[in-house]
């Protein structure tokens, strides 16, 4: 991947960092290094004890210990355990027994599985649809003053501090399907609407995700930014010579620049709305008519409501995986471009 | 692409013209307009048309439900239910919908609630984040490659996979067998599992001059006692950095307690979603007005430090 100048300074730092280290403190690298066999000392028990004292020693384990029992108790044990559970079924107050495929198969006869599988896939694609050009076409503009920048991010990026939460209840408001309601209030003037909104199946997800790129668009212009500020002049100055105006500059410049970031951040967003929660939690709880029902909310379901922890995490294995395949095929199918 | 990193970010621009500022302005346009392309009528009217635009679109999509909140925060259940765009409140102020929220929606123990999950969490990441940085950084025992790969693949797994496993870990702990249900360390201790702070960390550690631990081990100081006498006075920036993402996730956080917590402890996530369930409109506005108050001046104070762990979110990632 094709890297930011975070990036660069990080990498560039590090080797830098290695030969002071290495000349300074002889105790450190007398056993392997060229100095050592002149002095004729044989790598001996003591050295290599010494050594290990220098990077550490006993109080490398130590401070070590909370990332190990953290990770272990938080990440990686109910990162192995969910795989393992798929294969298992598990009450909270049954004794775990290992049942084959048939949390699958199970999980296959589930009325909600295609619609919920069908929407979160509707999500992803509405998501990106409007979410990827909008923080775009935002960076580009914004990259493009001179002055007033810091007011152009603070109002872009002010919606993603708000939590989740609030944002969803505020546009539950903004979305009251009356035609008193804010939107309808505003469609109104333009003489439109009323619309149901969250009341309607086919406008309900639309809705949601509306929202959630408006919660969302801030932190990607950011991110855009940052990597269009490592774009160098010169290729701009370079562009202009052989006689590109603006807009081509943004096609053959700066967006070739920054595709790294861009399809990094676009990965990231599909793996990002392929567990959206919150937004058809308490916008619609999964209405009208299951219309908004995701994957990440049959997983709550099942675990939380049924008490069907085997089912929840077959479906989540699933999830796990098809991200997984998807990222994969991504991968390959952007190599050609991404560097 | 290291040959971005030219020497040459110095050398005066074409074209330069004097120009009189307060202080040379640290933001500088990218290369995208050129200058002599801004000297263009056509150019520049068309630039400031977009500029322009855009900023009446962020100003109603960033300001706007903020500022309509503070406003129908202290308005009437029928002025926000009827008349949500009218500029202010037509049946006059009415701020006891704030004092209601505090007290009778309970927004204010909410509210402690979130801080008492912050304070800890961040107690967790911080303890967690800035010694394992520290051994992968600066110690480099030889196992550390082992350790830097197991906490950094676990940016790349999807949160899924480990939502129900490890609601049953913190039900029935493994080894210790004891529950967590109703008990903040059940949200504090996940918070340390947090590859992307570490990420963070190592990258500022490694930054730092090395010829400080060298001479501080020549000294005779150990690992430890430069961890805390020489890392840690240094590590300031990063502490603030890693504070102000961690009080702003706690403030986020809402799946997690909401399984986790019992309901008097819930967060303000948990609690506004109740209040929303239970209480007229006009509190639930003051309620949510209440909870963005202190995201939104720890934004505003430190944006910068905002922004920057932004950008560092796609330098990370990319």
């Amino acid at each position: 991947m094709s890297s930011t100048n975070l990036d660069q300074a990080g990498a560039a730092s590090t080797p830098a960092a290695n030969p002071a280290r290495t000349n300074s403190s002889p105790v450190t690298r007398s056993a392997g290094g060229p100095t050592s066999t002149g002095s004729s000392t044989p790598p001996s028990r003591s050295s290599a004890v010494r050594r290990w004292w220098a990077r550490g020693g006993l109080s490398a384990v130590v401070l070590a210990v909370p990332a190990i029992v953290i990770f272990g108790y938080f990440s990686w044990g109910p990162i192995i355990r969910g795989v393992v559970m798929a294969w298992q079924r598990t009450k909270l107050d049954q004794p775990t027994t290992w049942v084959g495929w048939s949390n699958f198969s199970y999980v296959f006869t589930l009325p909600e599985l295609p619609q919920a599988a069908i929407n979160t896939v509707y999500f992803m694609g509405l998501a990106l649809l409007i979410g990827f050009p909008v923080p775009l076409v935002l960076a580009v503009v914004i990259s493009s003053l001179r002055t007033k920048r810091w007011l152009y991010n603070i109002l872009s990026y002010l919606p993603v501090v708000l939590p989740p939460v609030v944002a969803i209840l505020l546009w539950k408001v903004f979305y009251d399907p009356g035609s008193t309601g804010l939107f309808n209030t505003v469609l109104g003037w333009f003489g439109l609407g009323p619309f149901a909104w969250l009341n309607s199946p086919d406008l309900a997800m639309p809705s949601l995700v509306l929202e959630s790129t408006w919660a969302a668009a801030g932190s990607t212009v950011i991110i855009y930014l940052a990597a269009m500020a490592s774009v160098p002049k010169e290729l701009y100055e370079a562009a202009e010579l052989d006689g590109a105006g603006i807009w081509r500059k943004i096609w053959t410049v700066t967006l070739p620049q920054i595709r790294g970031i861009i399809l990094i951040v676009l990965l990231l967003q599909i793996i990002g709305t392929a567990q959206v929660f919150a937004e058809p939690f308490l916008f619609t709880g999964g209405g009208p008519a299951n219309r908004t029902i995701t994957l990440l909310m049959l997983i709550y379901n099942y675990a939380f409501v049924y008490n069907d922890l085997g089912a929840a995490s077959a479906i989540s294995a699933m999830l796990a995986v098809a991200l997984a395949i998807i990222s994969g095929l991504y991968f390959l199918a952007t190599r050609r471009w991404s560097r | 692409m290291t040959a971005l990193e030219s020497p040459t970010t110095d050398t005066p621009v074409v074209g330069k013209r004097t120009r009189f500022h307060r202080r040379p302005s640290p933001e500088t346009a990218s290369g995208l307009v050129s200058d002599l392309e801004r000297q263009q009528p056509g150019v520049r009217y068309a630039l400031r048309t977009v500029q322009g635009l855009v900023l009446v679109a962020l100003i109603v999509s960033g300001a706007g439900p903020l500022l309509w909140l503070v406003k129908s925060s202290i308005s009437s259940s029928a002025d926000i239910v009827t008349r949500p765009m009218s500029l202010l409140p037509t049946d006059g102020f009415q701020f006891s919908n704030i004092t209601e929220a505090w007290t009778r929606a309970q927004v204010g123990r909410y509210l402690l609630n979130t801080a008492v999950m912050a304070m800890g969490s961040l107690l967790v990441t911080l303890i967690v984040c800035l010694t394992t940085a520290y051994v992968l950084s600066a110690l480099r025992p030889k196992w550390g490659p082992v350790l830097d790969g197991a906490i950094m693949i676990t940016l790349f797994v999807p949160g899924v996979i480990a939502l129900v496993p490890l609601y049953l870990t913190v039900v029935d702990m493994p080894i210790l067998h004891t529950s967590l249900l109703g008990n903040y360390l059940a949200i504090w201790l996940p918070a340390g599992a947090n590859a992307f702070i570490i990420l963070v960390v190592k990258r500022f550690f490694d930054a730092l001059p090395r010829e400080l631990f060298e001479a501080a081990r020549v000294d005779g100081a150990g690992s430890l006692q430069i961890f805390v006498s020489v890392v840690l006075p240094m590590s300031r920036p990063i502490i603030g950095v890693i504070s102000l993402l961690s009080v702003i996730a706690s403030w986020k956080d809402f799946l997690w307690p909401m399984l986790v917590l019992n309901p008097e402890q819930q967060p303000i996530s948990v609690g506004l979603a109740n209040v929303a369930k239970n209480s007229p409109i006009n509190v639930q506005v003051a309620s949510l007005l209440l909870a963005v108050l202190v995201p939104v001046f720890l934004f505003l104070i430190f944006q910068r430090h905002f922004l920057n762990a932004a950008g560092l979110a796609g330098g990370v990632k990319g």
